[in-house]
């Protein structure tokens, strides 16, 4: 895991990531905006797609296009074949012990909305609780709500600390004989902490309860890998991780996964079906009902493809590296504060202005091409801990550079010029 | 550059007044109407409060936090509306919706309002011009819910 102190030693690394060739490969990010050179750093809300993944989906609906896993065509054999390929390499991605643990969903949200209805309607029940923290999105709040809300189970939310880490020893009080699933973010979204996942697997394991992973920000972002972290279900999107949007990933564990029952009935999700009975296929088809978005589907394997050919160590290096840069420029412009002050951190850099409200320093910095984030980011339980209404974020990605950040910095100026 | 003109007619002097020191900022303990603005989005809150004697806004306040824009836009609207009767309200907030959403020309006749016509270049900040308006509009009404952007 990265760590901003290590940033002097990361210089040498870091080097041998040729940022200009990476910028090459991203068309959206060669355009001016307002007349200025766009500078993106909203990459925790999305990120931008390399040529590849473009044109992989585009080729797909010029060649391939065919239902899947039906006909005996050409046509639907190709298109069957490239889609099974992805989920082959999401299960190298994230190294998942099997293909069958790899189930396709629209997104992040979808993947956390699936397992508390199956897993989550099968085992909270009434008086049971359910364990997040405080730093969720929310979408790893509202499904536990939604879910506690139908059993009569309650929902307990572990404290994080004034610099927005989980305060471990609190989550570890939480958990008990009541607790039927714990689930948290593996990396912020407003914050940018990561969380120690191993420990949290750990602790909640000793009590024999299973983890939820909302992988969102961090796949994106540092190398999986799920067995090491023993978590039970891995979730994540592929628009955040250079893909396509309403594609996305949910892990679990193959065990938890079989006993699981379905979560929407229809097509391929099904053995045999008669009017008496129907027998569920195996996994993971017991899980992807109806035919499956497989344009994007394979446009996320080229998305996967391109992080594997930079490589996700030498990915969370140049961010680390650019997060600390960020972090010290901005820290020393006067009547600035950064949110988020994680001892373990990464690719997001939330900030708040002395009488400038978030929203103002987001059109401002848009006139000079800068494009952040700004408002609760839906996370809106972290900024009622901060005591704040909402934060300007910057985001960074694999193609970002420390120009940008000088712009960014030189953006902030403007700001206050223009508002002080 | 005309972007910096833009922003110069956003953030026109008067709204930077009015956002930092904002006219009729404070409750009524009083006021026979209350309603509460709310932008889910940014998290923009404001509770506007208003007094109606004999038809007419014999006292308008209102509280809570958001962007310049919004702020200065119900400190502004807090300053015009009050002595006005119902219906002349309501006339001025049909105006003052218009002219943010760029369909009232220059806002010539909108008095000191008229310098939120900028506005009208930043689409994504009409929401943050008309929050208070949308409250007061709700409280005149009795509306007991917040009134939400979304």
């Amino acid at each position: 895991m990265s760590t901003v102190a290590k940033f002097p030693e990361r210089i040498h690394a870091a080097s041998t990531y040729d940022l200009q060739k990476v910028r090459k490969d991203f068309p959206i990010l060669h355009q001016t905006v307002h007349g200025k050179p766009l500078v993106y750093l909203d990459n925790a809300a999305t990120t931008q797609k390399p040529l590849a993944v473009i044109e992989a989906i585009e080729n797909y609906y010029r060649r391939d296009n065919s239902n899947i896993h039906r006909g005996v065509h050409t046509l639907s054999e190709r298109a069957t074949e490239a889609y099974e390929k992805v989920r082959a390499a999401a299960q190298k991605f994230l190294n998942a012990a099997d293909t069958k643990e790899i189930i396709f969903v629209r997104g992040t949200t979808e993947a956390i909305n699936l397992v508390a209805q199956t897993y989550g309607r099968k085992n909270v029940g009434s008086g049971d609780e359910v364990l997040i923290t405080a730093m969720e999105h929310h979408s790893n709040i509202v499904p536990w709500q939604l879910l506690c809300e139908e059993k009569g189970a309650r929902l307990r939310v572990a404290p994080i600390n004034d610099r927005g880490e989980l305060q471990l020893d609190e989550f570890e009080k939480l958990l008990g004989p009541k607790t039927k699933i714990v689930a948290i973010g593996h990396l912020s979204n407003a914050l940018g902490t990561i969380n120690p996942v191993r420990e949290i697997v750990r602790l909640a394991h000793a009590h024999n309860i299973p983890v939820l992973v909302d992988g969102a920000q961090a796949a994106p972002r540092m190398p999986v890998d799920v067995q090491a972290l023993d978590c039970d279900f891995y979730a994540l999107s592929g628009h955040k991780i250079y893909g396509p949007t309403g594609i996305g990933i949910l892990y679990g564990k193959a065990k938890l996964l079989e006993a699981m029952p379905p979560w929407q009935g229809g097509g391929d999700m099904i053995a045999s079906v008669t009017f008496d009975k129907t027998v569920y296929n195996r996994l993971p088809y017991k899980f992807e009902a109806g035919t499956p978005n497989i344009a994007d589907t394979i446009g996320l394997g080229a998305a996967l493809e391109y992080l594997n050919s930079l490589g996700l160590e030498q990915i969370e290096q140049h961010e680390a590296d650019l997060l600390a840069y960020a972090t010290k420029s901005v820290e020393a412009i006067p009547g600035v504060r950064v949110v988020g002050t994680a001892k373990e951190k990464a690719g997001v850099l939330s900030f708040v202005m002395e009488d400038i409200h978030p929203h103002d320093i987001g059109t401002i910095l848009d006139t000079e091409g800068i494009a952040v984030r700004t408002g609760h980011h839906c996370a809106q339980p972290v900024m009622q801990r901060f005591n704040i209404p909402a934060t300007a974020r910057a985001s960074f990605g694999l193609y970002n550079t420390r120009e940008e950040v000088d712009a960014l910095v030189k953006g902030i100026r403007k700001v206050q010029e223009v508002l002080g | 550059m005309s972007d910096v003109r833009e922003l110069r007619e956003l953030y026109q002097e008067v709204i930077l007044e009015h956002s930092k020191k904002p006219k009729n900022f404070r409750a009524i303990e009083t006021a026979n109407h209350k309603a509460e603005g709310f932008n889910p989005l940014c998290g923009d809150h404001f509770t506007v409060y208003i007094d109606v004697q004999g038809g007419a806004i014999s006292d308008i306040g209102f509280q809570g936090s958001g962007c310049a824009i919004s702020k200065a836009s119900a400190s502004m609207m807090t300053q015009m509306l009050k002595g006005k009767t119902e219906t002349e309200a309501e006339g001025i907030f049909t105006k003052f919706h218009d002219l943010v959403t760029g369909h009232a020309g220059d806002g010539q006749d909108m008095g000191k309002l008229a310098v939120f016509a900028g506005v009208s270049e930043f689409p994504l900040r009409v929401k943050c011009a008309t929050l208070a308006w949308h409250a007061l509009r709700a409280a005149l009404k009795g509306d007991q819910e917040a009134v939400s952007t979304e």
